[in-house]
């Protein structure tokens, strides 16, 4: 009973760190069908950025709290980059954005390797984090649970900023119908600036809470890109809720897998059910109807 | 849109596809004739790669260094890249080796076994150095291994491995298992611990080093309450965490590697496991690797190796001195940049009693050359290539370095395939 | 320059796609064959060996994402069934008394498990890399490509099988040599691999297999099937409105793809001597797009040139400058995916086309169609005759 619930615990955790990583690409590859490679090492940048503020805070408290908006913007900035250098160039080839991507990805972590060294490096988690809260005879970490929260407020904030401001009614009217969308006056390109710039900003809030967890190096974000595309895939484009419970299930199913088999087995037990359920549900499990074909 | 004419087409360029595949197809049977007749022709020992084409007629040697300067693996491989060439700088300071001064042919292995295979290759046919010192992954070596063997030269590996291996073109200069891992339960055992849990990275050396834990749990009462591995590169160590708890196990062997390390010690932290209570016994973290890690999450855990920076010897003073004043005073030293650098003056010393570079006069000549090494006196098994190493258990203080707590009578002669050990025998 | 087909001249020959092709194919054999045997040394040659094992990945990746627009970033899969086959076989032949491969002896319980066995026959094993991954990929494409999986969704669910399988491999070390993977081959359907001459055997049959491919893609081009496929790729619902169906169209190209790749890997394990998962995994997959992407994917030799260049320029600048490298290849990526999308090959388009301005319009298209209308999507840069899109808008996007 403890074994299941402690397990469970696991798999929400799990799925959290899912959902953050996947968050910002539900936006940009949702609104632009664009496959952000590079996306794990804007987490990436996040993380250094958490590293690098902790040069200068020497709280490590206030530095975290301090990292989530910085790495936010560090984030975003670079995102806002790619989408205007390159992205904007290839909005109607969704396929070679991802070679491109991946090229800045190479580029980006070779990059963190010369500046940062290639050694991996540690963010000390603040005190008020450290140990475990007691939970029906179960020790939850603390960052587990802050993790865990943080990933529900990045949800509840991007809802509320999709449901209730201008920005939010733009990007759910490109998503549906970009023609119709742009015929109605909405500046499609602005909004897709905008959108980048959110999503992206999600990756390096992202990073920031993966210093938590574990160390940060060059290759933190490869680690992370190919669950979070199996995420955005099984979740369905267009709306959140699909990301939220895609990320949660594959969280827990990979936890159960995990610990009724081996971490490896797992990840291809996994699989086996994403195909499978793709079968079912090729377009995830939300979808948006649009007016295209098929 | 225009439409062709397509059956005139086609056809004609269909007969220019038949007699091009024709022509390929001619070629191909012709090349191979030509490989069978010289196959066949090659029943007499022609030894293909025995011609040795090493120039020792200048006044310098050519060797070859071979690390991973790019890829996952380059952290680790740069710091013996590092002490590897100090080594050279030291013996070309000193007047070289039998008076020739080292030319270094530097390689990358890019953290590809395929690469390291690839630029042995070319380390001995094309530039001809008369060793090569590198390697770092078991899947390196494996890869290198026929290079080695079929072109008949030299491999110095300085890192700790699974054993089971012995090749006579190698010279393992890390540990082999009983200079580690046995070393490593031996100290579990004394200190009175019953329910070990095994946690590692998947790949062979956890895998094979867990192998041999269970043999000896066994003979020695020690009960293996948990046997874990993951991924390469994981980072979620919830669950496996969740399973060392729920294991009721007394104390951890730890093999894990790289990065996956930080999210364990992290999480092993986060559930309110303690080293006093539940102590971690770790054989791939050393010095350079606790920074990362990160002091607070691993201070008070063990490791197994065979040299540390804190070792008091002379010997070491003068490395860690040297080393230091090379690349910077917060650089640290440890076991594989040690064994490293030991390989290199223990060619020296090969060379120089075999009088000759060449590679069955060094391998005639191995067997009882010493080192007076920083870890302390070091010498050449000439039967697995292997050298007697002793074995200190070290615990990570809070300044980062590692501390020797235990360490083995003298030097332990190494075992690759621990022959001589009763429990093991069902092993290889 | 005169539209081919009007011409009579004997001058302007060479310029006819159809005979240019084959004088490239000419020339490729030529060198293949006879200048790099004689100019190479042992090492060398194997070493472009190599290159041309993943210039085969490349051929098949020209086929499935050129020509059939599937971005597939999961060849390694199929480079790894190929390459493991082999190796497997030549292991079990390799093994000493017993008959059981050195590393099942160290690692495993010295059991040669059941599904090994059958490739202890050097005839089972070349069918099952002929057969394996092309089947491999036919029922997952089948899978897929019915429910109308496609674009980025199909890129990724390959990218991830690619991941799948190097986690699997890992993680069953005793079958599978683990990390390892397997190696330490001795010889090769008999041969002896130490000896350089049985090398070279091998260069020649890399050689032969490669050429042959390039003529099987080239004789699918210039077929139906081949337009058909390049219509699948610029307006799959137009297709299927013909009363053909999309998906069985790219089941065929991805497992031929797949069977290049297979046979690829096959080869690539005798010659370099090693197979392992760093070999399969979702990294290697992508590099084998970089060539691809650079020599020109919708090109018949592009895809063999591109591969073989960046493989030598890796060996050639890792060597000098291992960081530089990554960087290299990371600009060579952005640069020439985002403004040259038909690769270095699109380059010699263009200039035929400065050279043919003002040549009669509208006859078939021995360049490139304008690229800014057909994008990712290329048009037949070597002139085979198929037709160019008219309406190539939005293709390979996902619904």
């Amino acid at each position: 009973m403890d074994a299941l619930f402690s397990q469970l615990f696991a798999g929400l955790s799990l799925g959290s760190v899912l959902l953050l990583a996947a968050l910002g690409l539900a936006l940009t590859f949702g609104q632009m069908g664009v496959i952000n490679m590079a996306h794990g090492e804007f987490m990436m940048a996040g993380a250094y950025t958490a590293f690098v503020l902790q040069a200068f805070i020497p709280d490590a408290g206030v530095s975290l709290l301090v990292a989530l908006p910085v790495g936010f913007v560090v984030g975003g900035l670079l995102g806002l980059l790619l989408e205007v250098t390159l992205i904007s160039r290839m909005y109607r080839r969704p396929l070679d954005t991802l070679l491109v991507t991946f090229g800045v990805a190479l580029v980006l972590q070779q990059l963190a390797r010369d500046v940062f060294g290639a050694p991996n490096v540690d963010v000390r988690a603040p005190a008020w984090l450290s140990g475990a809260v007691p939970v029906l005879g179960m020790n939850l970490p603390k960052t587990r649970l802050f993790i865990l929260a943080l990933a529900i407020a990045c949800v509840v904030a991007l809802s509320l900023v999709l449901k209730t401001t201008s920005l939010g009614r733009r990007i759910r009217a490109t998503v549906q119908n970009r023609d119709l969308a742009e015929t109605s006056g909405v500046s499609t390109r602005a909004t897709d600036r905008l959108t980048f710039f959110v999503g992206s900003g999600v990756a390096g809030v992202a990073g920031v809470a993966l210093t938590l967890l574990g160390s940060i190096g060059p290759t933190l974000g490869t680690n992370y890109i190919v669950d979070a595309f199996l995420v955005v895939v099984v979740g369905g484009i267009g709306q959140l809720k699909g990301a939220v419970i895609a990320a949660f299930s594959l969280g827990i199913l990979q936890a159960t897998f995990e610990y009724s088999t081996t971490a490896s087995l797992a990840k291809v037990l996994l699989f086996v059910v994403i195909v499978a359920f793709l079968q079912v549900r090729p377009q995830g499990l939300v979808s948006v109807r649009t007016r295209s074909l098929a | 849109m225009t439409t062709h004419p397509l059956p005139s087409r086609t056809t004609r360029k269909r007969a220019l596809a038949v007699s091009a595949a024709a022509l390929a197809a001619a070629l191909t049977l012709s090349a191979c004739g030509g490989a069978r007749t010289a196959d066949a022709a090659d029943g007499s020992p022609s030894a293909s790669g025995g011609s040795s084409c090493v120039d020792t007629s200048g006044d310098t040697v050519k060797i070859g260094f071979l690390n991973s300067l790019s890829g996952t693996m380059a952290i680790s491989e740069q710091t013996v890249r590092d002490s590897l060439d100090l080594a050279a700088e030291e013996i070309n300071a000193a007047g070289g080796v039998l008076g020739k001064q080292l030319e270094i042919v530097a390689e990358d292995g890019a953290s590809e076994p395929t690469v390291f295979a690839e630029k042995a290759e070319k380390l001995i046919s094309s530039d001809c150095v008369a060793a090569v010192f590198g390697g770092w992954t078991s899947s390196s070596r494996k890869a290198m291994l026929p290079v080695f063997e079929s072109r008949n030269s030299l491999l110095f590996y300085p890192v700790q491995y699974e054993g089971l291996e012995a090749s006579s073109n190698i010279f393992y200069t890390g540990a082999t298992t009983n200079q580690q891992i046995i070393p490593g339960m031996d100290y579990l055992a004394e200190q009175g611990k019953k329910k070990v849990f095994l946690v590692g990275s998947d790949y062979v050396f956890p895998r094979t080093a867990n192998k041999i834990i269970n043999a000896y749990a066994e003979a020695n009462g020690i009960e293996i309450v948990g046997e874990e591995y993951a991924p390469l590169g994981h980072t979620d160590f919830a669950t496996i965490v969740n399973k060392l708890k729920a294991s009721g196990a007394d104390a951890v062997f730890n093999t894990l590697n790289g990065d996956s390390n930080v999210a364990f010690f992290k999480e092993y932290k986060n559930v309110g496991l303690t080293a006093d209570a539940v102590p971690v016994v770790s054989v791939s973290i050393a010095e350079e690797e606790v920074g990362g890690i990160g002091v607070d999450n691993i201070v008070g855990q063990l490791t197994a190796w065979n040299y540390y920076q804190t070792v008091e010897s002379p010997t070491n003073e003068t490395f860690v001195a040297a080393f230091k004043e090379k690349y910077g005073e917060d650089r640290p030293t440890s076991d594989p940049m040690e064994a490293a650098y030991t390989s290199l003056y223990l060619w020296k010393g090969m060379v120089e009693k075999a009088e000759s570079f060449e590679v069955a006069d060094i391998q005639d000549a191995a067997d009882g050359v010493t080192f007076d090494a920083p870890e302390g006196t070091v010498t050449v098994n000439g039967d697995n290539h292997h050298i007697a190493k002793t074995a200190y258990i070290g615990k990570i203080d809070a300044d980062g370095l590692i501390y020797p707590v235990w360490e083995s009578d003298g030097p332990i002669e190494p075992d690759p395939f621990l022959e001589g050990y009763e429990w093991a025998e069902g092993l290889s | 320059m005169s539209a081919p087909g009007t011409t009579s001249a004997p001058a302007a020959l060479w310029r006819r796609p159809a005979v240019r092709v084959w004088i490239g194919v000419a020339v490729a054999a030529v060198v293949l064959f006879g200048l790099a045997p004689a100019v190479l040394s042992d090492f060398r040659l194997n070493l472009l060996a190599k290159f041309l094992c993943l210039a085969m990945v490349a051929v098949g990746i020209g086929l499935a994402w050129g020509r059939g627009g599937m971005l597939v970033l999961g060849q390694g899969v199929f480079f790894g069934i190929g390459g493991y086959l082999m190796a497997m076989h030549m292991k079990l032949s390799d093994a000493g008394p017993g008959g059981v491969p050195d590393f099942m002896l160290l690692y495993g319980d010295g059991v040669v498990p059941g599904w090994w066995e059958p490739f202890r026959s050097p005839l089972v094993t070349v069918l099952a890399i002929l057969v394996l991954p092309a089947g491999t990929a036919a029922l997952l494409g089948l899978a897929v490509f019915r429910r109308r999986v496609r674009g980025a969704y199909f890129a990724i669910l390959s990218q991830a099988l690619a991941a799948a399988f190097a986690i699997l491999l890992v993680g069953q070390q005793k079958v599978t040599g683990g990390t390892n993977g397997l190696n330490g081959f001795r010889s090769f359907f008999g041969y002896d691999l130490a000896d350089p001459v049985n090398k070279r055997m091998l260069y020649f049959i890399a050689a032969g297999v490669l050429i042959a491919m390039v003529v099987v893609v080239r004789l699918l081009m210039v077929s139906r099937y081949g337009e058909l496929l390049v219509a699948v790729r610029d307006q799959e619902n137009r297709v299927r409105f013909l009363g053909y169906d999309p998906a069985n169209v790219k089941v065929v190209a991805y497992a031929i793809a797949a069977c290049f790749a297979g046979i690829g890997g096959a080869l690539f394990a005798p010659v370099v001597g090693i197979i392992s998962p760093a070999d399969v995994g979702v990294i290697p997959s992508i590099g084998f797009l970089v060539g691809v992407a650079i020599g020109g994917r919708a090109t018949l030799l592009g895809p063999v040139l591109g591969a073989v260049a960046v493989s030598w320029a890796e060996t050639g600048l890792s060597e000098q400058f291992p960081s530089f490298w990554t960087y290299f290849q990371g600009a060579l990526f952005i640069l020439v995916v985002a403004f040259l999308p038909q690769g270095f090959a699109s380059l010699g388009g263009l200039w035929r086309r400065r050279r043919a301005a003002g040549a009669a319009p509208g006859e078939p298209p021995t360049d490139p169609g304008p690229t800014g209308t057909a994008p990712g999507h290329a048009t037949a840069d070597d002139g085979a005759g198929t037709t160019t899109t008219d309406d190539a808008r939005t293709a390979g996007r996902t619904a």
